[in-house]
């Protein structure tokens, strides 16, 4: 079991140096960085010495090592804009967007598991085709227009939400519904399938033939292990959340990572964008190594894989 | 863990295996029998060829004309009758513009960029999936790992990096799609490799001696490309999604360019009072998604039930 989670942990740092390395090469995409982010108005002198205090004027292999043992002690130089380390930046908004995929997440799963589970008993019924329908629906929608939608009913029409911001305990419902539904439409789908194959086994037609009521299997034989499949997918889905959240968190003016980036993108703030990045994957990274040890308990035949 | 159990189609799974037994070898009943059979793929199949019809014929058709508006009819709720007796169906917008003429052309960015940059992404990771599974080895666990990499940034968050940094533009668009969309066919790909390298033919036409090349492209490629198209199309109504998303961020396609995207981004700054300018393009994106996913959905059910595909 250690054995396990020590190599899960091995391969999340080999993949977070990649992605340094990607996040590294990305700022340099388009050519010398300087030309891109210097006022109009400096000339090749002034762009010179920026270089040089940027350190750009090194090799790139060298600019990667600087950049790397720098991050590594959470140093990823200062934002242009405010003069403030990026990394602070960046862990005031990690929070916030915690909280939003949190929640949202919490939404998403307790719509997801009774509809599926309820679609794949009743399969084929008006119940399930109809919430097969809906979450077709879900899937397809983007999710910051269904934002948008409700920010013109609740709080336009109604005047019962804040359209934005996160002053209002209250401000968190929109956004994390709209993140939320998503994601109960995804799962949803795979908890019914998963159901369904599940049902199909030996063990819990057993389970039925020794007289055990329709609860007890469901949630005692078929649910656990229908379980991992959805976990794993859940785990996936935190990305795709996580993606979500850019766009959301600028909707609602959520004060996240998400609307840190967009805005620094905005800017050519490099130095927090990078941050950001890295923190994204570092995240998910984080939530995916969790989710492999919860199987590993869940399930025993993982642990000698 | 097949994911096409209850489906409606299920009965043609076994009207093929019927077909087998018969004529004694396995030949798929041709796309156009299931379709007959599945409203789902009917109903995918409907809105896909209504939009991509409407993205080629849309300039010739709109009502109004779609960039150039009259300022004296800003922020007309839909159905509204102007002096020279035009309506507009669905409204008009900050600069006079018809939302329903921009919503016709507006499908043109969406059509070609779901097909063109699902495209680029496809070859890119069919080709390094069947790399990566072929090679095996510390080779295949390099290139897996580069895959974990990129997929432990979210799709949505590597295109806005990438979009941001590159800058705006329709062609550059595509190409970030395309270039980021790959990693999903590639894990995808590379485990139906290493499924079909143990078949047994895989094995006879090694042991007679067919050089690698060959053996890849006839005897691996058919067995993983409907995984690939299934892929695809799921994937269409993703990219899809993430360009009306870019477009809305102020990152993807420019105005005077009509995109859905820009349209809700154009209604987003007065959606305390026109509502139509941000109701309309959102429905007319989720249609074209749903038709995407139901295409996706019966496709996945008719050719192979073990692909899922979002990150």
């Amino acid at each position: 079991m250690q054995q396990f989670i020590a190599t899960r942990i091995v391969q999340g740092i080999i993949t977070l140096i990649i992605v340094s390395f990607l996040a590294f090469f990305l700022v340099r995409l388009k050519g010398d960085p300087v030309d891109i982010t210097a006022p109009p108005t400096f000339n090749e002198d002034q762009k010179q010495r920026l270089r040089e205090l940027w350190g750009f004027d090194k090799p790139l292999a060298e600019q990667y090592v600087i950049f790397i043992t720098r991050a590594v002690t959470g140093d990823f130089g200062i934002a242009y804009l405010s003069k403030r380390p990026a990394m602070e930046l960046v862990i005031e908004r990690l929070g916030a967007t915690w909280l939003l995929a949190g929640v949202a997440s919490l939404i998403g799963l307790s719509v997801a598991l009774p509809l599926g589970i309820i679609s794949s008993l009743n399969r084929n019924s008006f119940f399930d085709l109809g919430s097969t329908m809906l979450a077709s629906i879900g899937t397809a929608m983007p999710s910051f227009w269904l934002g948008l939608m409700m920010i013109i009913f609740f709080s336009v029409r109604l005047r019962l939400l804040p359209a934005f911001g996160a002053l209002d305990p209250s401000a968190i419902i929109m956004p994390s519904l709209t993140m939320g539904v998503g994601m109960a439409a995804y799962l949803s789908r795979l908890t019914r399938s998963a159901m369904l194959e599940v049902l199909n086994e030996d063990y819990v037609r057993t389970a039925y033939s020794k007289g055990l009521i329709t609860r007890t299997v469901v949630f005692r034989h078929a649910m656990k292990n229908a379980l991992i499949p959805i976990m794993t997918v859940f785990g996936l889905q935190l990305g795709w959340l996580l993606g979500g959240s850019v766009v959301v968190e600028s909707v609602f003016s959520w004060p996240g990572l998400g609307r840190l980036m967009i805005d620094s993108i905005g800017v050519r703030d490099n130095t927090v964008v990078q941050a950001a990045l890295l923190f994204f994957s570092l995240s998910f990274i984080t939530i995916n190594i969790i989710i492999d040890i919860l199987y590993a308990v869940i399930d025993p035949r993982i642990r000698f894989d | 863990m097949s994911a096409s159990q209850g489906s409606p189609d299920n009965s043609t799974q076994q009207d093929g295996d019927v077909a087998t037994l018969v004529t004694g070898h396995s030949r798929q009943p041709s796309l156009l029998s299931l379709l007959r059979r599945s409203p789902i793929g009917l109903i995918g199949t409907g809105i896909i060829s209504l939009v991509i019809v409407l993205a080629l014929i849309s300039p010739y058709i709109v009502p109004h004309d779609p960039i150039r508006g009259n300022l004296r009819t800003r922020y007309k709720p839909p159905g509204f009758t102007g002096d020279d007796g035009a309506t507009h169906l669905l409204g008009t917008d900050q600069l006079g513009r018809d939302i329903f003429s921009r919503i016709l052309v507006g499908s043109r960015v969406s059509v070609l960029v779901g097909v063109v940059a699902v495209m680029i992404a496809g070859t890119i990771g069919v080709l390094y999936g069947l790399t990566s599974g072929f090679l095996g080895g510390r080779v295949d666990g390099f290139m897996m790992r580069i895959c974990d990499a990129m997929l432990s940034i979210p799709f949505v968050i590597r295109v806005v990096a990438i979009s941001g940094i590159v800058g705006p533009g329709l062609v550059t668009l595509i190409l970030i799609l395309g270039l980021s969309g790959w990693v999903t066919y590639a894990r995808v790909i590379r485990g139906e490799v290493l499924k079909a390298r143990e078949n047994d033919y895989v094995l006879a036409a090694w042991s007679i001696g067919q050089r690698p090349l060959w053996v890849v492209l006839h005897h691996i490629l058919p067995n993983v490309i409907a995984s690939a198209i299934v892929l695809a199309a799921l994937q269409v109504g993703i990219t899809m999604l993430a360009e009306s998303s870019l477009s809305f961020l102020g990152l993807g396609v420019k105005p005077p360019t009509v995109t859905w995207g820009i349209q809700l981004a154009d209604g987003k700054s007065v959606i305390n009072s026109a509502w139509w300018m941000t109701a309309y393009p959102g429905i007319a994106i989720t249609i074209t998604v749903l038709g995407v996913v139901f295409l996706g959905d019966w496709l996945r059910d008719s050719l192979d039930p073990n692909v899922r595909g979002r990150d």
